[in-house]
């Protein structure tokens, strides 16, 4: 079975590393750095930290390079998926193609192009160190479903599911993946903008009492627009919040968003906050808090422009 | 009749203060620094801008240097409020104390700390400070002042007309309280935003065209701001987010205070202005969450300061 990574940053590279260790899987890479494209090609694709692998893939930033693939797994910034799915969709033809990414619209986006779409939450993290090596910071699961608009068939979905899983990502799929979807968005909705807005890591946010209140109205809101399209999470997010606050947990990780803001890079508000708020409209949830967060990391990415 | 002023802080507003006064009486400033005092009693105050003329100014500080004035304008920033009163306390007596801070609560802050005759102020005139003897003139928007517990409006007008012939715009009102909520209804929703999002006070600020345009945030602000003060039984004088449009279509785009703080890691005026406002809604029985969200990130980026 042949896989393209759509977008090789971190995220993408834990999949594109670990899925080329399979014998019966072939690993392509869609990149646009082009020394990450290029050190990958020469070296291969490096891992280190939470598990040591080098992968053996087919990098390339020329989308017209591609052959046709089974599966595949779109992990770009959630800003960059309608640009990089509409180059790729031509390999996708006769696959399926699943996301990993952030956030709230990606399957949207990639149904516009492509007709076998599979939803994705993903957890593991890490970052790029330097071109063809990244760091794993976090294991974790992941979870796969259909796109109910336009799903992948199920079969195609365990597929990936398995190949994953063999390959050392552990990954479940289920007929619907909307609940693990949510409650990562809302943890995530809830918590990275605020400590980007206030410079806190995410044990500090926690411990702030008027900041915690504000992070259970957010997840609030996010909950009642779950709620209105009637999906059921599959965890509670503030459990999930106050247990990540714990010190040996991610008491002192700055929120990627955080990282985002003081690189001075867009980030992914409008698929989160902005997510919840698109969600809630259509839905006739009322979402001010999170329109307010949407307003203002957006006004801080402005701020840049000046 | 008023012959002797003194004004308390010489940021921007407080020289342009004492530097016109010095027209029309005796001029002291109580600064923070000696050697800001020094420099003004060498140099004069300088103003440019607007106006053009040099002050003479006598200046300590240390107020036992000074003679008892009749009227004290204490120009602080909130921040600075609670010591400068307290280094007032036991003295003057007789004088006249005038505040002038962003938000509500100055007067009560100056009231634990003597017996004096209150007026209560806001002031919408801005002025940059170039050097410790130097402000230029900017905006020569008036300040508005209204007599604070049972001090006599006769009192109020009095000072208000010195400002005036000082070559300043004043007004003194009855009761000033339906100017300082449009204020501070203003700062709250302008200067926060502001602080958390780096923007100077700009168009970003009147856009609402599309879902997270921040001009949607700022009308929700001064909506809520607008609930809690009809709450309080306050008519407003201005509405905020007239002053908002008006305010970003000036040529130049305005740097609140509170954001030029955090860009300076300081502590910022949030307490007498958001934190002020959610404790007026508290008291109302009025919700206001979009405004205790912001108080809580202001409050927080504060916290960042330190690790």
């Amino acid at each position: 079975m042949r896989v393209c990574i759509v977008g090789c940053g971190a995220v993408g590279s834990l999949f594109a590393a670990n899925l080329a260790q399979l014998g019966d899987v072939e690993v392509w890479a869609y990149d646009l750095a082009r020394e990450h494209v290029d050190a990958i090609n020469l070296d291969g694709l490096r891992l280190s930290g939470a598990g040591d692998v080098v992968g053996r893939v087919r990098a390339t930033s020329d989308a017209a390079e591609l052959p046709t693939c089974d599966f595949g797994i779109v992990a770009t910034k959630a800003m960059h998926t309608e640009s990089a799915i509409r180059e790729t969709a031509h390999a996708f033809t006769a696959g399926s193609v699943a996301t990993v990414q952030n956030g709230i619209g990606n399957e949207e986006a990639i149904a516009q192009h492509v007709d076998r779409v599979i939803r994705g939450t993903t957890f593991p993290a890490g970052k790029v160190l330097a071109p063809g090596h990244v760091q794993w910071d976090v294991k974790g699961d992941t979870t796969l479903g259909p796109f109910e608009p336009k799903p992948a068939p199920h079969e195609e979905v365990e597929r990936l599911a398995d190949a994953c899983t063999r390959a050392g990502l552990p990954t479940q799929a289920v007929p619907d993946a909307r609940g693990p979807q949510w409650r990562k968005v809302i943890f995530n909705a809830a918590t990275n903008p605020i400590g980007a807005l206030t410079g806190l890591t995410h044990g500090r946010v926690c411990e702030d009492p008027a900041l915690r209140r504000l992070v259970t109205g957010l997840v609030d809101e996010g909950k009642a627009v779950v709620a209105a399209q009637g999906i059921e999470l599959d965890a509670d997010p503030e459990e999930l919040i106050d247990h990540a606050a714990k010190p040996e947990l991610a008491y002192d990780h700055k929120a990627s968003m955080l990282q985002d803001v003081e690189a001075r890079r867009q980030t992914e508000i409008d698929y989160l906050n902005g997510g919840i708020v698109r969600f809630g409209a259509e839905h006739g949830v009322p979402t001010p808090l999170n329109a307010a967060i949407w307003a203002l990391v957006r006004g801080l990415e402005e701020s840049w422009t000046l | 009749m008023i012959r002797s002023t003194c004004v308390v802080g010489a940021g921007a507003i407080g020289s342009l203060y004492a530097a016109h006064l010095a027209r029309v009486g005796e001029s002291l400033v109580l600064t923070r620094r000696p050697q800001h005092a020094a420099a003004l009693n060498a140099e004069g105050l300088r103003v440019s801008g607007r106006h053009d003329f040099e002050a003479r100014v006598t200046a300590a500080a240390d107020p036992s240097d000074l003679r008892e004035p009749d009227v004290v304008i204490i120009a602080t920033k909130a921040t600075g409020l609670e010591p400068a009163a307290a280094a007032l306390a036991g003295r003057w007596p007789g004088a006249m104390v005038v505040t002038v801070q962003n938000g509500l609560g100055a007067e009560e802050i100056v009231r634990r700390h003597g017996a004096w005759q209150l007026v209560s102020g806001v002031t919408f005139m801005s002025g940059t400070k170039h050097s410790d003897t130097h402000v230029e003139y900017i905006l020569d928007t008036p300040t508005w002042l209204g007599p604070w517990s049972g001090t006599p409006f006769e009192r109020v007008q009095e000072i208000a007309a010195l400002l005036v012939e000082s070559g300043l715009q004043a007004e003194a009102l009855p009761d000033l309280r339906p100017a300082q909520w449009s204020k501070l209804i203003f700062n709250a929703s302008v200067n926060t935003v502001a602080a958390l999002t780096g923007l100077p006070h700009d168009g970003h600020f009147a856009a609402e065209g599309r879902d997270a345009d921040l001009g949607r945030l700022v009308r929700g602000l001064m909506d809520e701001g607008k609930r809690v003060a009809a709450a309080a039984g306050v008519e407003l004088h201005d509405d905020p987010w007239e002053m908002n449009v008006l305010a970003t279509k000036r040529g130049s785009a305005h740097y609140p205070s509170m954001l030029e703080d955090v860009q300076a890691r300081r502590p910022t005026e949030i307490d007498l202005i958001t934190g002020a406002l959610v404790r007026e809604a508290e008291l109302h029985g009025v919700d206001a969450p979009l405004h205790t969200a912001l108080y809580g990130l202001v409050k927080a980026r504060e916290k960042s300061y330190s690790p």
